[in-house]
């Protein structure tokens, strides 16, 4: 069976700089893939070539199959969740207009979209908020808004989730109970998905196999073998204590 | 006084602006966008000055070069190698500098420079209304077919960029009808003033309410009213338009930071009860 995401040498070049270089890696379906690494290290860069946002300098990429000049025939079973910070917290938008947004792609353009109510409260209940769709979005806690945008993310019932961050901001119990949701919203809906996070203990928590990245591809492998690896140190250019920690909390949750 | 024929053109330009601005002024608040109305207006008067010592019509040139500026601002900013207010503030200088440049070089009488500056709503010409009528009426056209997309793209860009949408095109396209709105409205109030008109209706809208519905309403009442407002005060009283148009405006900005703490509890009070 063909992977969901398959990327052979992939590298990319930002105004001159090679952020990432000879990244090569295999994402199966079903799979929960965490992408690690230290700031800087080209993880949201990885996303947005994967979502087809800027181009690669060499390598080949396969996102359900297709490379990326041909991207928009899958987009619509591509769901993204970017980082939280990147858009204003008081703007005026119910709960039920932001999970709608998701619904919105060229063929929608001069068209009214088909069916957004039922699917909006769909998407609202799947993660357990269709009592907040008349609720302005700005009076939400960072936790609660969190989940609406993971149910905009999901209202097109994409194949390949996508989430930058997710956690960002999020004091631990609401990690927790996110990353919860997360997980239960994989296996219900079979999704596959890839969580991007500086986060090691809390994707650790989640995901099924981690990728290590720091512009090159340190370690990719399950996350009990990553935490253990030399190449995760090597990646995050020092020694901490963390690691061990995460580490022994994966070994709590096995 | 709407028996003065120049008072029913001044009147109807008060109402097609209003509209027009209390529309661009709710998405120039929601993306951000103020400091680029200001830097834009201050900007086209290097492209007035070009108009007046070439003798092609001020308005015109003004219009180009507003566009342009905004369209460049835009251009360059999304390079991200500089931040969107550098490449402003830089603009903003440059657009002045030609400006009285110009006028200084091929110093002459022009009339029509204290209209630009400071407006003269009272000297809007029939032709000069239909011309408005036609560009209003096609950035309002615009708007309205891609109010979603524009709505989405001010909200969360890169979502947006992900779902294949033409983010692009989309917030070029709101930057050229900043850029228009602001020569129009030159008319009204003049290059000093003009920023107040796209940025107050929708920072006032904002800071009463909670869903963007209500917030275009309260932008297109605030426009409406500061544009007509100004001109009827104006009449009576011995002030200019353009100034007594921004001055109320601010009076309703000011009523709306009074009400807000209201409306707050009030939500609270129902969302309480319910």
């Amino acid at each position: 069976m063909e992977p969901v995401i398959a990327s052979n040498n992939l590298s990319v070049t930002l105004n001159g700089k090679t952020v990432l270089e000879k990244i090569s890696f295999a994402v199966r379906a079903g799979e929960m893939v965490g992408i690690i690494g230290p700031n800087g290290a080209g993880k949201t860069t990885l996303l947005r070539a994967i979502l087809g946002l800027i181009p690669l300098n060499c390598g080949t990429l396969k996102v359900l199959g297709m490379p990326p000049r041909r991207l928009k025939t899958v987009r619509d079973r591509i769901g993204y969740m970017p980082q939280r910070q990147l858009f204003e917290r008081r703007f005026p938008l119910s709960v039920s207009d932001v999970v709608a947004m998701g619904l919105l792609t060229p063929a929608t353009m001069l068209h009214r979209v088909a069916g957004v109510q039922e699917r909006v409260a769909v998407a609202l209940q799947s993660v357990g908020m269709e009592q907040y769709g008349s609720r302005p979005f700005q009076d939400l806690s960072g936790g609660e808004q969190q989940r609406i945008l993971l149910a905009r993310s999901i209202v097109r019932k994409p194949a390949l989730l996508l989430l930058d961050e997710p956690n960002t901001g999020l004091d631990f119990p609401a990690q927790q109970r996110f990353l919860d949701l997360l997980r239960r919203l994989q296996l219900e809906l079979k999704l596959t998905v890839l969580l991007v996070s500086h986060d090691l203990v809390s994707v650790t928590s989640v995901a099924d196999s981690l990728i290590c990245i720091n512009r090159i591809m340190h370690v990719h492998g399950c996350a009990g073998e990553v935490l253990q690896s030399p190449g995760l140190e090597a990646a995050y250019r020092c020694q901490f204590d963390l690691l061990n920690t995460a580490a022994r909390m994966e070994g709590d949750r096995k | 006084m709407l028996a003065y024929g120049f008072m029913q053109r001044a009147l109807l330009a008060a109402i097609l602006v209003g509209v027009l601005c209390s529309a661009l002024s709710f998405f120039v608040v929601l993306k951000r966008l103020s400091f680029l109305g200001a830097g834009i207006s201050h900007a086209a008067l290097g492209g007035i000055a070009i108009g007046l010592v070439s003798g092609v019509n001020p308005v015109l040139t003004g219009s180009v070069f507003a566009v342009t500026a905004a369209m460049t601002t835009g251009y360059i900013s999304k390079l991200g190698k500089v931040s969107e207010d550098t490449v402003i503030g830089i603009f903003y200088a440059f657009g002045m500098a030609l400006g009285i440049a110009l006028i200084g070089t091929f110093q002459g009488y022009y009339p029509e420079l204290f209209s630009l500056l400071f407006g003269n709503i009272l000297a809007v010409s029939k032709q000069d209304l239909q011309l408005m009528a036609v560009v209003i009426g096609l950035i309002l056209l615009i708007l309205v077919l891609f109010f979603k997309e524009l709505l989405a793209v001010c909200f969360d860009e890169e979502m947006v960029l992900a779902g294949g949408l033409p983010v692009s095109v989309l917030y070029m396209g709101l930057l050229a009808a900043i850029g228009l709105t602001v020569m129009i409205s030159v008319q009204l109030v003049g290059v000093v003033l003009v920023a107040a008109l796209i940025v107050i209706p929708g920072a006032t809208g904002q800071r009463l309410c909670t869903n963007y519905r209500g917030m275009m309403l309260i932008s297109l009442a605030t426009g409406l009213l500061g544009c007509t407002g100004g001109l009827v005060f104006s009449y009576y009283y011995p002030v200019p338009p353009g100034a007594a148009i921004v001055l109320i405006m601010t009076g309703l900005y000011t009523l709306s930071l009074a009400a807000r703490p209201l409306i707050t509890r009030r939500r609270v009070e129902i969302r309480g009860e319910t």
